[in-house]
């Protein structure tokens, strides 16, 4: 795509586009290259000297047992966390798309989470989960919960899901709304009128208009999961207990940062990118998509 | 539509419980820091206001607390305020200024520079930490704010976002600026600019939001606790097992973290709300 009618000058453009490409070129192509170099090779224990060691990074990486354990557990808490912040956000839209007064009012209100840093929501979730301290935690002790977090990997999971997602709510709430008013009024009045209940249009006229947008929005939970939750968990668990709650990122910055072994942090980069690759390519295919719709 | 009153009540009903599963954290954060830590630790704590609002944001504003060693969170929040507004008026500046050059020149490397832009849509900071990290540190950025921000300065998505909105504006605008005589910067700022304004309040609410709440980035980039960020302060002061963590001033500091975005985000929603539709599109 270009216009027809376009300036004629010869430095010009490329003052104009310097800044951005001096950053991107020295922040973003000069550090991803460096990824790629440094997961060829290996430091010795001392980093003084570096041999050049071809795959056999990625090799120990895929063969680790704390990386495929980190791999499932990313698995597990993106999908959680997708399932939980789309659902009720659907389920929000659709009311709030159905009530007439008040329906501002309501729609500040549910926004509010996504002004939240994730980190942040973390921290106010486990206050509430915080044993001997949280309202909730207080409340499971009280049902005959044993209720601790710091050592059950399986409750440490559930929280960092649950201030995950609610976060994410608003968002997701905010792009089904959006559909959910491009629908035509007319084609639900029409179904109404021979005789389609609630329920009925909801799963045959509206559910499959807002597909494109599910999808959409199912593609942008998976690559928040997977990358920006990095401020819960760090605020909340620290991987742990028993790396339970170790997402990829995670992994990431503890072997590189915390552990200091460059090779391996880079080549779990490297996977990283090729990742965050294929869920664009997904993406794209989809908005192709939509344009036929 | 079921509009006849019967049931009216009902999504009013449903959407008051989503509402109040929403904000209840929030509401417990606000409750919690406006008492002191005795009445947080009674188990469990009360959730009417204490008397001690003035207290405890006076303490954590001025003092900090001792896992801060010290430093106000007056300081954080100047660092997280430096660092939202440098990256959302900085991402701005030069993606309005590298589209403009992407649509409105033809010049040769002009689809290189757009796909060397678009690529890194794909390179988030989170895959690429350590190597990046090693740029930062070898240029001596650590512990400054061009290492907080200028990293987090280059984005594709705003620049996909005016390009796409360059690309809607008619010929004519540009024949008859022609006419009158004005140059390419001229254009920019008497024509393009103006009529970018709703697309750069949008974005500048969702950048701000998005500097603001930076956490990987900060956590690498600082060492010392007086360059760091609001966000990262609140986890310093969480201790670990040995020292008690004074709840009350962590609650307090986390309002006074997300107070400034929120206000943006509800303040600027019209343009909020449309801009982050739009981008994603």
């Amino acid at each position: 795509m270009q216009r027809r009618v376009v300036f004629d000058n010869k430095i010009l453009p490329y003052l104009l586009v310097a800044p951005q490409l001096v950053i991107t070129i020295v922040f973003f192509f000069w550090p991803a290259g460096e990824a790629v170099y440094f997961s060829l090779e290996r430091q010795d224990a001392f980093g003084i000297s570096t041999v050049f060691v071809g795959l056999d990074n990625f090799a120990d990486v895929l063969s680790d047992p704390n990386y495929l354990h980190s791999l499932w557990v990313t698995a597990g808490f993106s999908v959680a966390v997708a399932a939980l912040a789309l659902v009720p956000a659907l389920l929000l839209a659709v009311l709030a798309d159905r009530v007439v007064r008040g329906a501002s009012l309501y729609k500040t209100l549910l926004m509010m989470p996504y002004a939240v840093a994730p980190a942040i929501a973390g921290v106010l979730w486990l206050f509430l989960f915080a044993p001997g301290i949280g309202l909730v935690a207080l409340l499971l002790k009280r049902l005959g919960v044993d209720w601790n977090y710091m050592l059950n990997g399986d409750q440490a999971m559930l929280l960092v899901v649950l201030a995950a997602s609610w976060k994410q709510v608003s968002y997701n709430f905010l792009f089904f709304l959006a559909g959910l008013q491009s629908i035509p009024k007319s084609l639900i009045e029409a179904a109404a009128i021979d005789g389609a209940g609630a329920t009925r249009r909801f799963w045959t006229i509206i559910l499959p208009l807002l597909s494109p947008t599910t999808f959409f929005l199912i593609v942008v939970n998976i690559v928040y999961a997977f990358f920006d939750t990095f401020g819960v968990i760090h605020a909340v668990t620290g991987g742990g207990p028993a790396k339970a709650t170790e997402i990829l990122v995670y992994k990431v910055y503890d072997d590189g940062v915390v552990g200091l072994d460059l090779g391996g942090s880079s080549a779990q980069s490297v996977i990283l990118m090729v990742i965050v690759v294929a869920l664009t390519a997904i993406q794209f295919r989809y908005v192709e998509r939509k344009v036929h719709y | 539509m079921d509009r006849s009153g019967r049931l009216a009540w009902v999504p009013h009903l449903a959407l008051l419980i989503g509402i109040a599963i929403t904000a209840f954290p929030i509401y417990v954060c606000f409750i919690a820091s406006t008492q002191t830590t005795t009445e947080i630790l009674a188990a469990p704590m009360s959730l009417l206001p204490g008397g001690h609002f003035f207290e405890n944001y006076g303490e954590a504003l001025t003092k900090g607390t001792a896992l801060t060693t010290g430093v106000p969170v007056a300081r954080f929040l100047l660092n997280s305020l430096i660092m939202a507004l440098v990256i959302a008026v900085g991402k701005i500046a030069i993606s309005l200024i590298s589209a403009y050059a992407i649509v409105f020149f033809r010049f040769p490397g002009r689809m290189i520079c757009f796909w060397l832009i678009f690529v890194t849509l794909m390179l988030p900071v989170e895959v690429r930490i350590m190597p990046t990290f090693e740029v930062v540190a070898n240029l001596g950025l650590i512990d400054s704010y061009v290492g907080l921000t200028v990293p987090l300065i280059a984005s594709a998505t705003a620049t996909l976002l005016f390009r796409q909105f360059f690309l809607t504006l008619p010929d004519e605008l540009i024949e008859a600026a022609r006419l009158d005589g004005a140059g390419p910067l001229r254009f920019f700022k008497d024509v393009v600019l103006p009529l970018s304004s709703t697309n750069i309040a949008a974005l500048f609410v969702i950048l701000f939001v998005y500097g603001w709440n930076q956490y990987l980035w900060p956590l690498l980039v600082t060492n010392s606790a007086s360059m760091t960020t609001i966000v990262i302060g609140i986890r310093t002061m969480i201790g670990g097992g040995d020292a008690p963590t004074p709840w009350n001033l962590v609650m307090a500091t986390t309002v006074l973290a997300m107070l400034p975005p929120l206000a943006v985000v509800v303040l600027m929603q019209r343009w909020f709300v449309k801009g982050l539709v739009d981008s994603e599109k």
